[in-house]
């Protein structure tokens, strides 16, 4: 089971500012361990957002994204109290989602 | 003529020093400040810090107890102001701790974890990834407080002094010394300014910015694991996790420190 992730909303006029901070090792799958032998990838495959339920963000990511990612973007019209979820899935097939309330 | 010709190379590097790496080098040093203060913002050490306070609170170990009654010095469970007091000296182990060789001797009385589980550790790995997660938590709880060591028992000046010669002592096989590095205003290597640690080097700065996230291998480094690594990059054999030598550079750092204000969990390159 991975790591919970640090999501903070914040609201100002009809923007709000997400910052999500995922933890993941993010392993490009180019490295060599001390014995020399490769490291398989391991990374977070896909993200999505959703505003109260409403999707609002969808990506798709590769290796070249750092360990921990740190994800930032801004959600119209969402408002203090509204709900905010994200959620990862990796190319383990292991996914994590979280929710935060937007401040 | 030999004097002229080193008057001359003398005269030479002076103009260079004056126009060309100089200006360049403020330059760089303010773009990765301004980097810097963009990664502050996301700062991974958060992760570490909500892993090292579950691992506080959570039942754990042989004894199935948690660390809340663990003394940190201010008393049973008090933590919120521990760390800027550290390394002191501790009345039941009659010895003078940092916060890791104190959260080692915790594991082992509360928890009943083999304090060998995690000095012969790996960093990053098992139990010592697990001490590196709660000195974070413990460090950030006195985040914005002045460092103020006590030095009232004889053991703490003992440990100062001791820490002073380690931070003096030349060898290796470049000869180096802490000092060599940290012994001077004004020193950097690369593009990282080094601290002058013979005293309070300012806020956030030096002693005062350790446990830090590592951005570059995206680890989290206590200041055991920053002291090892000044070790190996003086070629020193490796030094021992917790040992004294490690205590005795921290109460010389953190009394040099003195009125400097904690930041951390800090963020680095």
């Amino acid at each position: 089971m991975a790591d919970p992730m640090r999501i903070r909303a914040q609201a100002a006029g009809d923007k709000t500012t997400v910052r999500v901070l995922m933890s993941h090792e993010m392993e490009t799958g180019q490295r060599k361990d001390s014995s020399g032998k490769v490291i398989p990838a391991w990374y977070i495959q896909e993200v999505s957002a959703t505003h109260n339920g409403k999707p609002v963000l969808s990506a798709q990511w590769g290796p070249s994204v750092a360990k921990n990612p740190f994800l930032q973007f801004v959600v119209k019209g969402a408002k203090a109290g509204d709900k905010l979820s994200v959620i990862w899935k990796d190319n383990k097939g292991d996914s994590r989602t979280d929710e935060a309330t937007v401040s | 003529m030999q004097g002229k010709s080193i008057a001359l190379i003398a005269a030479a590097l002076g103009l260079t020093g004056l126009w060309g790496p100089a200006a360049a080098q403020k330059t760089s040093i303010e773009a990765i400040e301004e980097y810097r203060e963009m990664l502050q913002d996301g700062n991974p050490a958060d992760l570490f810090e909500a892993k090292g306070e579950e691992l506080w609170k959570q039942k754990r170990g042989p004894r199935n107890a948690s660390l809340e009654r663990c003394d940190l010095g201010k008393g049973a469970g008090v933590v919120k102001g521990a760390f800027v007091e550290l390394p002191r000296w501790f009345a039941d182990t009659g010895k003078v701790q940092d916060l890791e060789s104190r959260l080692v001797t915790c594991m082992s009385t509360l928890q009943g974890i083999d304090p060998k589980a995690i000095i012969d550790a790996q960093w990053g790995k098992g139990e010592r990834a697990n001490t590196t997660a709660l000195a974070t938590w413990i460090a950030a709880q006195s985040k914005g407080m002045a460092f103020k060591l006590p030095q009232d028992h004889v053991q703490e000046r003992t440990m100062y002094q001791v820490g002073k010669r380690l931070f003096y002592q030349r060898g290796g096989p470049h000869d180096f010394s802490c000092a060599s590095c940290h012994g001077e205003e004004g020193k950097r290597i690369r593009l990282q300014d080094l601290p002058d640690l013979r005293k309070a080097p300012g806020d956030g700065i030096g002693f005062a910015a350790w446990p830090a996230y590592r951005v570059s291998n995206g680890q989290m480094w206590s200041m055991q694991h920053r002291l090892h690594d000044c070790y190996r990059q003086q070629r020193f054999p490796e030094v021992i996790f917790a040992s004294d030598v490690t205590v005795a550079i921290g109460v010389f750092l953190g009394v040099n420190a003195q009125g400097d204000k904690s930041a951390v969990p800090t963020i680095k390159r």
